[in-house]
């Protein structure tokens, strides 16, 4: 290349920087600000900061109780934080009485890991129990909505008069979704939604979650393991640790990139976590056992080396 | 007397099994304790959520026939059973004494006083009590619970006013079909069995048995129903994680409701003891 050519270069992204730093911030439709959460002497959440702009797609990584879950029920106030603010679209959502925050959650959508449909209902009652909740949107039929929602998930009309007992976990997830999505919210959050599912099924709800996005440009919060689905679904990961085995100090979200930053991360734990890899956490885990049960898992592999 | 550290050596003149006793039993008074309070919150939260918004049709007419239909047929076959019992256990004390003809009176006075209300309670804490627990047990395990919130409905509105208000307002009615077909049971086996002369059972049975104890036993029934409705919710709500989980709440809820009845029992005959013979200082004696 040109010497001439590398200044074009450096100017156009200087230029961008510059354009980057002037032109203003996306608002942010969610925005925790130093959150905590506490059960007794056990630290759930430390200090979590997080701003989500509107339209953006977060993947929230990380082992097993290590928060995610808990993460995703305080932003939606299903669990009181024990300190720190939660923002809804630039509302303080500490400061709403009971009537506001259910008016509120009108603009939330919850899609729950086994799609906590209700047992008692068909799959039309558990569909529109939010119109029954909040009323239906004008120049809408319940009927119509329903059927909408339905067909864009995928799903044969004649679910409807089945309870959530006869239908398979993918079917059920994707029941989820019609749910959360009949009223167009603007905030999505899924809990773990591949989970349990083969990788079709798991791959048609990534497919989804994409098409919800690019269809209502919709906030969304996915809380998942599986790094595959991040990788695809997600503009933005965060991974969380737990509290618990975090060195002094240190921040409890070790990570918040996008996916291909995620490629080359040096954290030795954000990179196991991606591999699949057990590490350190295997010994850690033998060594609370003790050592009677070494012997059982000598066959493992050894964790990788500390990389300077 | 002072240790050597300064602190007071009192405490190691108590027997150490002693201590444990009194540690186990202190905590067993503040767990105790402890509970009460948050049931007592719990209703309040109810009575709250009662009074500001009307409990949804769709909601209450499914609870309203578990409690009143579904619960009918048991409460009248065990309804009946006792009252047969009490005809076969009455019967030869009452006839060495020469008073078999005031057997109508005995067992139907117990009934509508006692044995119908108490019954009908059990049978609803045993029946419906418990179900309510693992109904909202599953429902906060498999994370219904959440889902109804973050849908914007109470819980408490949705879940508990509407099984609470299908006890209070059911119960008087399986009290009143419990009584009916306790009487029914003893007349047949003293008069139809026993050979009681029926015109006298009959007259014994009208003369000794008053409206206050019909409006004694509907009372309680209330107050067992509300019980029920609010301790089985509660224990739903508070439900631990698994299988486990789900079937301890049912078992408390139905321990608990039981063992409440029986002490509530006690309360509310004293108390209506009291207003009645404040009222009818004479009373009526049966012998």
């Amino acid at each position: 290349m040109a010497w001439g050519d590398q200044v074009v270069l450096m100017n156009a992204s200087l230029l961008e920087q510059v354009l980057d730093e002037s032109s203003p911030k996306p608002r942010a439709l969610v925005e925790t600000e130093g959150l905590s959460l506490r059960f007794g002497k056990q630290t759930i959440l430390n200090e979590i900061s997080i701003s989500i702009p509107k339209g953006q797609t977060v993947a929230i990584i990380g082992e097993s109780g290590c928060g995610k879950t808990m993460l995703l029920k305080t932003i939606v106030g299903l669990v009181a934080p024990t300190s720190g603010k939660i923002f809804f679209d630039g509302v303080d959502l500490k400061s709403l009485d009971d009537a506001s925050m259910t008016g509120l959650r009108k603009r939330f959508g919850f899609v729950f890991q086994n799609a906590a449909l209700f047992d008692s209902m068909t799959i039309e009652q558990n569909i529109a129990f939010p119109l029954k909740q909040h009323g239906i949107p004008k120049g809408k039929s319940e009927s119509q909505l329903i059927r909408e929602r339905l067909n864009e998930v995928g799903l044969p009309t004649n679910v409807l008069p089945k309870k959530p007992s006869q239908l398979s976990g993918g079917m059920r997830k994707r029941v989820g979704l019609a749910r959360a999505l009949i009223l167009e919210p603007d905030l999505l959050l899924y809990d773990e939604p591949t989970t349990g599912l083969d990788p079709i099924m798991s791959d048609v709800i990534n497919e989804l979650i994409i098409r919800t996005r690019k269809r209502y440009e919709v906030t969304s919060v996915v809380i998942t393991h599986d790094m595959h689905s991040a990788r695809k679904i997600a503009d933005r990961i965060i991974m969380l640790y737990p509290f618990a085995r975090l060195k002094p100090g240190e921040s409890q979200m070790l990570f918040d990139g996008t996916p291909d930053q995620l490629d080359s991360v040096r954290d030795r734990r954000v990179k196991q976590f991606v591999a699949g890899e057990a590490g350190e956490r295997l010994m850690e885990m033998l060594a609370d056992k003790g050592r009677g049960d070494l012997d059982s898992l000598r066959h493992l592999p050894e964790p990788p080396k500390e990389e300077t | 007397m002072m240790s050597e550290n300064g602190t007071s050596t009192n405490r190691s003149r108590v027997p150490k099994g002693l201590e444990k006793i009194a540690v186990a039993w202190g905590s067993v008074v503040v767990s105790g304790l402890t509970m009460l309070g948050d049931i007592s919150l719990f209703a309040i939260q109810m009575f709250r959520w009662m009074f500001t918004a009307k409990p949804k049709k769709d909601t209450l007419l499914p609870n309203f026939y578990s409690v009143g239909v579904l619960s009918l047929p048991v409460v009248a076959l065990t309804g009946t059973f006792i009252g047969i019992v009490l005809a076969i256990q009455s019967y030869d004390q009452f006839r060495n004494m020469g008073l078999e003809t005031r057997l109508g009176a005995v067992i139907n006075k117990s009934l509508v006083r006692e044995l119908g209300p108490v019954l009908a309670a059990t049978m609803l804490a045993g029946r419906v009590g418990s179900a309510m627990a693992a109904v909202i047990g599953t429902m906060r395990v498999t994370e219904q619970i959440d889902a109804l919130i973050s849908m914007g409905a109470n819980p408490i509105h949705y879940l508990v006013v509407p099984r609470f208000l299908a006890c209070v307002m059911l119960i008087p009615a399986l009290t009143v079909m419990a009584d009916f077909m306790g009487i029914v049971g003893g007349y047949f086996h003293s008069v139809i069995v026993l050979g009681i002369d029926h015109a006298q059972y009959l007259r014994n049975s009208r003369e000794f048995v008053s409206g206050f104890d019909l409006f004694s036993g509907v009372f309680k029934s209330i107050v067992f129903g509300a019980l029920i409705a609010v301790i089985s919710c509660y224990h739903g709500f508070h439900c631990l994680p698994g299988a486990d989980g789900v079937g301890r709440a049912a078992t408390t809820a139905f321990v608990q409701s039981f063992v409440m009845i029986l002490a509530l029992d006690i309360v509310l005959n004293l108390m209506l003891n009291g207003v009645e013979y404040a009222l009818w200082p004479g009373g009526t004696k049966l012998f």
